[in-house]
């Protein structure tokens, strides 16, 4: 297979994109949509402002509040006074730039990841950047998608393009089926443990093989958010029926004839049967366990029924070692059983409605364990609604979950939502690295959201195939 | 463009920081992120791993006196991972550093270096333990970069390193901050555009 001399979507939409090649060796590459927030880009307004340019392309970037909102009470102004000022930075600068912004008075509010699929803006063949890391969720479209800095906002802003080099492309293939209790994220954090969290540096990860092909568009996003946390920039699925069937009369999707068109054009983007890839990796879903984090970076990661390792038999030992010392474990100890005194159900990884209904399946008719905070964050206040809609936030409430506005909330330490001191939070985020969730002794579990809500009635770490 | 931004040399006492994988929430605790401007972001890198919680001192390199000026920082595997916030290399930047050595770095954070004129250079594990011990044992030793001979000198050693040829070229040439670059193509950029699609919506 990569042999082949085919070409894979990566060459395909790279090409397509391309604008010219600079002075340095360096492409340009036209990005198709910018999405931006209220933390990475207040200074690249600035810039642009500094150095007297216009935005190019205004229709083609669009702007949300996610990170710093808080999700319990949202009036405003913000308490947060710094929190207040980016905001109304924000507002500022959307408004004098012609930007469309969605904030809190609006419906299509949300954590940027999740309302760009949503609304339908995200599609595949296009490219797409964002000032976030996680921007790789939108590849599950079949969208060339990455995350940038601050000055690379300014440059999308002012000229619509970056400068880039080429990435090599790795296909992973997921043989297989997999088995009850075991989802999505438990797949990516596998992957990110076999490969290693600097694994994917100078790759473009291209998701395949039976099981991925049999993802809903929810579960795709789950693995390709995660692939920056393997160190690759991109990570993508090529687009199906599946996708097209997620798409289809979302706002911003073309409608009737287009709509033919658009698929046409999706389709023939995808990788060609023999494209060449630069290294393929296969793996068997039936070697996935439920997964969790059990160190101080996503790679860190066991099978639930699996003991913690040894550091000495660790590709990073001294990594290992550090991690110990943060965690307060000891290697041999099991993870089950592991108490926690905090729930998070939530991020750009796994807050959308098929995540919810995972918890809410494992919470339905159970209490969460007395000693234990334990919060429900949707991604959007549309997947806050839809859920609603089906009674999920009255069987978290009723469990003893908070239920709470759309956000960030507890991925990042921005907002009100934070760790305290010493605790453990079971968490269905992505970054368990040291003062992720604000506080900087603060420790965190990595694992599904069914696996986060199991946790959450048991006071402790448990195996989710036990309830489904 | 003016002389000053191209950079083919940097040179100065260098300050080693040992580990793999460190985090940009490391790097930069993410409640700096809320500051509207980078202006005071050179106060905080390292932040947890510098001060407890009162604010006093903890041991670290980048508090340590033997340190103290120095412009070049010694790291390990994967620098620079997890979040894309360019407010890390800004601080550490701002705090001094005007060029780091390493294993290997994050894709994203070796990007923001050289958006910033901040060269990201990578030599072998053996070699970097090298410059480590040497700089441990002479603080005040200078170290030298060249970009233009992909070399680095610490004491008599001379020490070849890679740095992708795209950000050589950027510093050499002054083009690392490439706005100006890019924004000259706009019409090309329009003309590409253009030929997408998806930019009419796929009107037929
Ligand atoms: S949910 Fe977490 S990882 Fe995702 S965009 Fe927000 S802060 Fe970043």
């Amino acid at each position: 297979m990569a042999k082949g001399s085919g070409r894979t979507l990566y060459d395909k939409v790279w090409e397509s994109h391309t604008v010219d090649i600079l002075p340095t060796g360096q492409t340009q590459i036209f990005i198709g949509l910018h999405l931006i927030h209220e933390i990475t880009t207040a200074p690249a307004f600035d810039m642009l402002r500094e150095k007297g340019l216009k935005v190019a392309f205004p229709e083609r970037t669009f702007a949300t509040l996610d990170h710093i909102v808080p999700t319990d009470m949202r009036a405003r102004p913000f308490l947060d006074s710094q929190a207040e000022e980016l905001t109304q930075a924000l507002e500022k600068n959307t408004g004098q730039f012609g930007i469309q912004f969605y904030g809190l008075d609006s419906d299509r509010q949300g954590i940027v990841h999740v309302i760009g699929p949503q609304l339908g803006l995200t599609q595949p063949g296009m490219t797409l950047a964002c000032g976030d890391s996680h921007t790789s969720t939108h590849g599950a479209f079949g969208t060339l998608a990455f995350g940038i800095g601050t000055s690379q906002v300014r440059d999308v802003l002012a000229t619509q393009t970056l400068a880039m080099d080429k990435l090599k492309v790795r296909r992973i293939n997921i043989h297989g089926a997999l088995s009850a209790g075991v989802y999505a994220k438990d797949i990516i954090l596998f992957i990110i443990r076999r490969l290693g969290v600097g694994g994917g540096k100078g790759f473009a990860y291209e998701y395949g093989g039976s099981v991925v092909e049999k993802m809903s568009m929810e579960e795709r996003m789950t693995i390709c958010n995660m692939s920056i946390e393997g160190g690759a920039l991109v990570g993508y699925v090529n687009p199906d029926e599946i996708t097209f069937a997620f798409l289809k009369g979302r706002e911003f999707v073309p409608k009737g004839e287009d709509f033919e068109r658009a698929v046409a054009y999706w389709s023939s983007i995808a990788s060609d049967p023999d494209a060449h890839y630069d290294d393929v990796v296969d793996m068997e879903a039936s070697e996935i366990e439920p997964t969790v984090t059990w160190g101080i970076n996503p790679g860190q990661a066991v099978g639930i029924l699996e003991k913690l390792p040894d550091p000495e038999r660790c590709s990073d030992p001294e990594g290992a070692k550090r991690a110990y010392e943060h965690m307060g474990w000891k290697p041999g100890s099991p993870i089950l059983g592991t108490p926690i005194n905090v729930a998070f159900v939530g991020s750009c990884t796994n807050s959308r409605l098929s995540d919810l209904r995972a918890a809410a399946k494992i919470a339905k008719g159970r209490k969460v364990h007395p000693a234990i905070r334990a919060l429900v964050v949707p991604g959007s206040a549309a997947v806050k609604v839809l859920a609603e809609k089906e009674g999920l936030d009255r069987i978290f409430t009723e469990a003893g979950f908070e239920w709470r506005e759309a956000g960030c909330s507890m991925c990042l330490a921005m907002n009100p939502d934070k760790l305290k001191g010493r605790e453990i939070c079971a968490s269905s985020s992505n970054r368990n690295f040291i003062g992720r969730q604000g506080s900087p002794g603060g420790r965190t579990i990595l694992m599904s959201p069914a696996m986060v809500a199991a946790a959450a009635v048991n006071g402790k770490i448990v195996d989710v195939r036990e309830y489904v | 463009m003016t002389v000053e931004t191209k950079i083919a040399k940097v040179t100065g006492t260098a300050v080693p920081i040992r580990g793999n994988d460190i985090d940009t929430d490391r790097i930069i605790p993410a409640r700096y992120l809320k500051e509207i401007t980078f202006a005071r972001m050179g106060e905080y890198p390292f932040y947890d791993e510098r001060f407890d919680s009162e604010g006093k001192p903890k041991s670290h390199p980048f508090n340590d006196p033997k340190y103290q000026g120095a412009s070049i920082l010694l790291v390990n595997k994967n620098f620079g991972c997890g979040s894309s916030r360019e407010h890390a290399p800004q601080a550490l930047f701002r705090f001094g550093i005007h060029a780091i050595v390493g294993e290997s770095f994050a894709a994203i954070f070796a990007g923001n270096c050289v958006m910033m004129g901040m060269p990201t250079v990578t030599v072998t594990s053996i070699e970097i333990e090298e410059l480590m011990k040497a700089v441990e044992s002479n603080p005040r030793g200078v170290l030298s970069l060249d970009l233009e001979k992909k070399s680095l000198s610490c004491r008599e050693r001379q020490i070849r390193f890679d740095i992708p040829d795209s950000y050589r070229s950027a510093l050499m040439t002054g083009s690392w901050d490439c706005t100006s670059m890019l924004h000259a193509n706009l019409d090309k950029a329009k003309k590409a555009a253009a030929k997408l699609p998806y930019m009419t919506a796929f009107k037929g």
